[in-house]
């Protein structure tokens, strides 16, 4: 399986390597055997990621099968992002943050409306960024399974208490994804502005996809 | 939970507002519409090992239940009575307004046709294809699975995210009364919890009451719950004005 040399992966020699500016929706294949990174270069920035079996995308990342799979609702170095038919998606092969959230979901301008006021349904949303870069692909709202929330620090008490807290994410946190097959990845730089998943500034992320080794 | 056999008796149904009454058998599934204003009672006879759940606005599929927006818009992932079951629209399909068991688990997912070969080794029902037969019976299908709802069921959390199983979570009289705040379609999959560790397959019967519950009242326990509910029910009512 996965056992690349991630230290030998060079910047120089990736395939893409783009900023993905603060708030932006992103899209794109990434094949069998590549690898994407993803770059928190200001800190404490929520990426909020779904993935698809890119040739069947009616197979699509789940987040109860992962955590259960792996006995633990955090994903981190070793996660394997299962599909709700159970195969692989991609495994998390490097991560300098620590943990990520999958139990979360993504903000959306309705649940925002009831989280923080009626009047906060106006403002930009993940589900809006998600909608926006699915619709290329011929896909729509019930697409929208479950997702991940990258570098968002969200603990899970005895008692069952969730709460979005303040991050644990360095600037320049990395986190790597070998892809386990042709996946689409769809990316909402998350613009919440609300709570401290995004330290209420949303900043700039880094993208870049390497070959296969 | 000694007490939930007499909390049943306590808490007995005028048999005159009974709508329909039902009992579903272990490894089956059941689906149906819920009107607003009326409640849905899912009564553990037997020693429940869980019992898997998804719903939908009825009028509209595509809004669904959303388990990561229950969650934390609630800032609590155990659903226990005085929640409510948040869609993905900001809105309320279910209100748990009676709940004599108290543990409920919507993070683990459930069974499918390997977990079920993994623990049974063989291929009794399994949830997952339960849902997608009931979907698929309403024009629905593989994508309208979310994550779903486990009642009768407890999936301890521990701090380092680590997730396990907690035996006796339900026993037989334990019940959940679930009033619906707009038209709900509800599936229920009669399987054993996907963590539960039994190995011999032996889901035991549901029974289900529809019910004439009454109108909430001004200091409705889950309706005034938090102002995040109060919001919620602003945008729920808004869709019957």
């Amino acid at each position: 399986m996965v056992s690349t040399t991630q230290s030998e992966l060079d910047s120089k020699l990736a395939v893409y390597d783009q900023v993905l500016a603060a708030r932006k929706p992103w899209a794109q294949v990434i094949k069998k055997g590549q690898t994407l990174r993803i770059v928190d270069l200001g800190g404490n920035q929520a990426v909020d990621f779904l993935v698809y079996n890119a040739d069947d995308p009616s197979e699509r990342y789940s987040a109860p099968d992962t955590i259960r799979m792996q006995g633990n609702i955090f994903i981190t170095t070793g996660t394997k992002l299962y599909s709700n038919d159970g195969n692989a998606l991609m495994t998390v092969v490097k991560d300098t943050c620590g943990k990520h959230d999958t139990s979360g979901g993504a903000c959306s301008c309705e649940s925002n409306s009831v989280r923080f006021g009626l009047d906060k349904k106006w403002q930009h949303a993940c589900v809006e960024n998600f909608l926006y870069a699915l619709k290329d692909y011929g896909m729509g709202k019930r697409d929208m399974t479950s997702n991940i929330n990258f570098f968002m620090n969200v603990p899970v008490s005895k008692d069952g208490t969730l709460e979005i807290v303040d991050g644990i994410s360095d600037p320049g946190s990395i986190v790597d994804l070998y892809a386990e097959m042709n996946a689409l990845v769809v990316i909402s730089n998350c613009p919440q502005m609300n709570n401290p998943c995004n330290a209420y500034n949303p900043t700039p992320i880094q993208l870049l996809i390497w070959d296969a080794l | 939970m000694s007490t939930a056999q007499t909390t049943e008796h306590s808490l007995e149904i005028d048999p005159t507002l009974i709508l329909w009454d039902e009992i579903i058998p272990g490894g089956a599934y059941w689906s149906r519409v819920i009107q607003r204003g009326t409640t849905l009672r899912i009564v553990d006879l037997e020693g429940s090992r869980g019992l898997s759940m998804l719903c939908y606005n009825a009028d509209n599929g595509v809004e669904r239940y959303n388990a990561a927006d229950t969650a934390k818009i609630q800032f609590n992932a155990f659903l226990k009575k005085g929640m409510v079951l948040y869609s993905d629209m900001g809105r309320v399909l279910f209100s748990l307004t009676e709940d004599t068991c108290g543990h409920h688990d919507t993070l683990a997912g459930c069974s499918n046709v390997a977990t079920n070969a993994a623990k049974y080794g063989d291929d009794s029902r399994n949830s997952r294809d339960n849902f997608l037969l009931a979907l698929t019976k309403r024009n629905m299908g593989k994508k309208d699975i979310m994550p779903n709802l486990n009642l009768f069921s407890q999936v301890a959390i521990e701090p380092d995210g680590s997730m396990t199983w907690v035996e006796g979570a339900s026993q037989a009289g334990c019940f959940v009364d679930l009033r619906a705040e707009m038209n709900v379609l509800a599936i229920l999959s009669n399987c054993p919890h996907v963590l539960d560790p039994v190995t011999a397959y032996d889901p035991k019967p549901i029974r289900v009451v529809v019910w004439k519950s009454p109108a909430p009242g001004a200091d409705d326990l889950c309706r005034t719950a938090s102002p995040e509910a109060i919001r919620g029910f602003q945008n729920t009512d808004a869709l019957f004005i």
